[in-house]
């Protein structure tokens, strides 16, 4: 028993922790081979994440994109579907949320509006994760295969949308016309406004609330109903999940839905939220930072918040510290941010035989009752 | 015979955490004999191999092979040292040939070639010594168990192996195979091969072995030579108390058919009809046994009727409802009408094994309005069931909360078996009640079998286990190559007579006829057993 629990905590903090710090450690040296010096450069980059007002908007803005897509991943992966469609879940959500905003009557309330463009990104994102997830139900396409594919689709796609149908007229930007006021999700800075309190202006929107009521019913629902219950079992022994009678066809088509509304709801911060109109490529990165996130995050919602942080950190920071040091490139905080999915992702467990045996150092069991009788 | 130790264990220690598994185990093994380790679920028995085999490393003790003391920390060393292990579970690939399989991790070069022809060479040479013939060229998947089998004992010997472990190698072996295998003991023996055989059957302990050590607890309770001994001893041995290795029962109260099974066949995948027109019923108030080596369509029967596998054509009727291809019912809605089943392989069907207890006894009636109000699956309930559950089927741990994976192969049977059966269901499926289960649950798991019966419920028993089936069950179908190769009532059968029935379409490499003299008094000896 308390083994077990030893090895939970290894799995769970302390692997993710030593993940991270082997991608700063190497940040660092790239950092110093680069003729930068890596303390300050940290600190340039917490400050920047962390060190104002404005500066924090920012990294939870971002961190609110990587708690949708986080969810999204995880969500699928409790089935043992590996959703790497994020990218073009988000981005057709976004469509959804916006068709949803510019079909309807401009001089309608918020109260209208935001639950519209909501249920149009749900919709929308869900419905583009139906199609792989029909495919690998009823005809056995892979859907990491289908879904990486349908994020080209779904780029294509949006472009010749935005370049033919709902561009904006007389302008040259592949963008739609403005999202009416009335539809724009609340600004943090403007409902702190409201309440008496003064804070900063940043991108900063309610979208956080959104999301982290969104974390809380992924929890309720994988954990705490039946559904989430044949959702786990599907994705941890399939037979077992069909001798129970759950058909494992419906959970792929349910679950893929749910995991591609998620994503479809980056669209509500960063277009709803913040962008205020359908633009091109506003999901860059986020659908694949989600699946690091979600590993990072153990696929539990309260791992992929704190993960989600991280990732906001380093968005948000990396980009002060761009901007901030003359060596130090746009492209170099890209490969900072790929060395944090390289360790929490790919190489996720390359400490873990090394934790169990100093930390937590018994065979296992089960390997051995398995061996005879 | 030498009097020669092929093995020497001294003081072994092994402990994993809390678990003592092996407490300063002693254990001699002559060279040239065939020795026997017997006991229950979590003895020590296969930590014991393990350490021998270099799998892992004892905390304290010393080992000796051959007079020569080693410090394994690899199975390599152990397989330079002269041990070779076959395991219950073969480590064989399923594509490739025997001889492919047989060179495998000793390719000897990069080129094939050379290393091939050296490798037929000896392996005629030593099919030749030891009657171990095998077509070298057939690919695995071609080949019976027994058959497969033996390619591992020959990849052992191959490599060099003067001291053969064998875990739970007749598991999976009809009768007939059984006895052949006995045979190439006998002949590997003749040779000065030494055998360790890892069995819970103690009837093969008592027709085939020289000596035999008992464990207990992770302890060695007794060294026997085998003709001193009787089974009733090594039983009361390795539970400590004394066991019956008879079930009770009151004749049946047979009442109307509750399942009626007509024409059915199942084709898998690739098309292969894996069950053929298989007609028959199931009555309320018996138990009917359904004998067979695993792999005859025990399987797919279970399934089907139970609506995991769709069938390709024929009718079952269930409780009132009727099913066929074009119809079929979900194993949820067979469970509403009141059918059970505990399926065959529960670490792969049975239980979710990174669940814990409490999930793992919900499997299957997770939409149980009695437990999820709606779109809450209480957590307080979910548990409350697991611990009636547990409580009356005396599972032990008794913690809902701890994973499925860590309780043993026992208690997990038992898990499920109290899922399947509290709620009292009209129709149960039981495939393999007692596979890996000590001796102790295995009577209570009958018993509970019985009572079902008793008390006019329908109980389909699937086992390999030919004395489970003959004392559990009230009538008995033997399925062979998928369709029923015999019916009886058990009170006719005996083991011979089933042993032809299941053998009906076996290899035919593995003839009754060429029966030797060595296998016949085998037999004899076996028979012997029976009746004891």
């Amino acid at each position: 028993m308390k083994r077990d629990n030893r090895i939970v905590w290894i799995n769970r903090l302390l692997l993710p922790l030593l993940n991270i710090l082997t991608a700063f450690a190497v940040t660092a040296v790239l950092f110093w081979i680069i003729d930068v010096n890596p303390m300050e450069a940290a600190e340039v980059l917490l400050y920047g994440a962390f060190g104002y007002e404005e500066g924090i908007g920012y990294t939870i803005y971002y961190a609110t994109n990587f708690i949708f897509t986080g969810l999204a991943v995880a969500v699928a992966f409790h089935a043992g579907l590996f959703n790497i469609g994020g990218e073009g879940q988000a981005y057709v959500g976004g469509l959804g949320a916006g068709l949803a905003i510019l079909m309807l009557d401009p001089t309608l309330g918020a109260w209208v509006f935001i639950p519209a463009s909501i249920i149009g990104a749900l919709i929308f994102g869900g419905l583009w994760a139906l199609i792989p997830a029909y495919l690998q139900a009823y005809r056995g396409s892979h859907i990491v295969i289908t879904t990486i594919m349908f994020n080209f689709l779904a780029a294509s796609f949006m472009v010749y949308l935005m370049v033919h149908v709902l561009r904006d007229t007389g302008q040259m930007t592949p963008q739609s016309e403005l999202f009416p006021t009335n539809s724009w999700m609340p600004f943090m800075h403007d409902v702190a406004a409201g309440l008496g309190y003064s804070i900063e202006a940043s991108p900063l929107n309610l979208s956080i609330l959104l999301a982290l009521v969104c974390a809380v019913l992924v929890w309720f629902f994988l954990w705490q109903t039946r559904w989430g219950f044949a959702i786990r079992a599907t994705g941890k022994n399939g037979s077992a999940a069909l001798y129970a009678g759950i058909n494992p066809k419906h959970i792929i088509i349910v679950v893929m839905c749910i995991s591609g509304a998620l994503a479809g709801l980056v669209s509500i911060n960063e277009l709803v939220g913040y962008q205020h109109r359908l633009i091109m490529d506003f999901h860059l990165g986020y659908g694949f930072g989600g699946i690091a996130v979600a590993l990072m995050g153990r696929n539990h919602p309260l791992g992929i918040i704190l993960a989600a942080l991280l990732f906001g950190t380093l968005y948000q920071g990396g980009a002060e510290l761009a901007f901030e040091m003359s060596n130090i490139s746009r492209d170099i905080v890209v490969v900072m941010q790929g060395l944090v999915i390289l360790f929490c992702g790919a190489l996720d467990y390359m400490y873990r035989p090394w934790l169990i045996r100093h930390l937590a150092p018994v065979p296992k069991q089960e390997e051995l009752s398995g061996v005879a009788i | 015979m030498t009097d020669t130790l092929a093995i020497e264990l001294k003081d072994i220690d092994k402990r994993f955490g809390a678990v003592h598994a092996n407490n300063k185990v002693c254990l001699q093994v002559k060279q040239g004999n065939i020795h026997g380790i017997v006991g229950e679920n979590g003895a020590g028995k296969s930590t014991l191999m393990s350490i021998l085999y270099g799998f892992y490393q004892a905390d304290a003790g010393q080992i000796d092979v051959l007079e020569k003391t080693y410090t394994f920390t690899d199975s390599h060393q152990a397989i330079a040292a002269g041990i070779g292990m076959v395991h219950q579970h073969f480590m064989l690939v399923e594509n490739f040939t025997v001889l492919e399989n047989v060179i495998l991790g000793s390719e000897g070069g990069a080129l094939l070639a050379d290393g091939l022809e050296a490798a037929r060479k000896e392996l005629t040479r030593l099919g030749d010594e030891y009657g171990l013939k095998v077509k070298l060229d057939a690919t695995i998947d071609t080949l019976s168990v027994g058959l497969q089998q033996r390619v591992e004992i020959l990849k052992a010997l191959y490599k060099g192996a003067k001291i053969l472990i064998l875990d739970e190698p007749t598991g999976v072996l009809t009768p007939q195979e059984t006895e052949e295998l006995f045979r190439i003991f006998g002949a590997l023996k003749k040779q000065g091969v030494t055998i360790v055989l890892i069995t819970h059957k103690l009837r093969e302990i008592m027709a085939i072995t020289d000596q035999v050590s008992v464990m207990r607890a992770g302890q060695m309770v007794a060294h026997k030579d085998t003709k001193e001994t009787s089974r009733a001893e090594l039983a009361e041995l390795m539970v400590g108390r004394k066991v019956l290795l008879q079930v009770h029962k009151n004749p049946a109260n047979v009442r109307a058919p509750l399942m009626k099974v007509k024409h059915l066949t199942i084709a898998d995948k690739q098309g292969v009809e894996r069950l053929k027109d298989v007609s028959f019923e199931l009555r309320a108030g018996e138990v009917l046994g359904v004998a067979g080596v695993s792999g005859n369509g025990q399987t797919e029967l279970l399934e089907a009727l139970s609506g995991i596998v769709p069938m390709t054509s024929g009718t079952i009727e269930v409780l009132g409802c009727e099913m066929d291809a074009k119809h079929p019912l979900a194993p949820d809605r067979l469970r509403q009408l009141g059918l059970a089943h505990v399926p065959e392989d529960r670490q792969r069907m049975g239980l979710i094994s990174d669940f814990s207890a409490s999930e793992s006894a919900l499997l299957g009636y997770h939409t149980d309005p009695k437990i999820n109000s709606g779109i809450w699956l209480s957590d307080r309930k979910v548990e409350a069931n697991c611990k009636a559950l547990m409580q009356a089927f005396d599972v032990r741990p008794a913690d809902p909360q701890l994973k499925s994976a860590n309780f043993s192969g026992g208690n997990q049977q038992k898990l499920i078996l109290a899922r399947e059966m509290e709620r009292n269901p009209d129709v149960l499926l039981i495939g393999q009640p007692t596979r890996g289960v000590d001796i102790g649950a295995i009577e209570f798991i009958h018993q509970r079998i019985i009572d079902m019966r008793d008390a006019g419920k329908a109980v389909l028993l699937v086992s390999v286990e030919l004395d489970e089936i003959m004392s559990v069950s009230d009538r008995i179908i033997v399925l062979c190559d998928g369709e029923i190769s015999g019916r009886l009532d058990a009170c006719d059968a005996d083991e011979r007579t089933l042993g032809m029935m299941m053998a009906n379409a076996l290899d035919p490499l593995d003839p009754l006829q060429t029966m030797d003299d060595h296998q016949a008094s085998v037999k004899q000896k076996a028979h012997q057993e029976t009746q004891v």
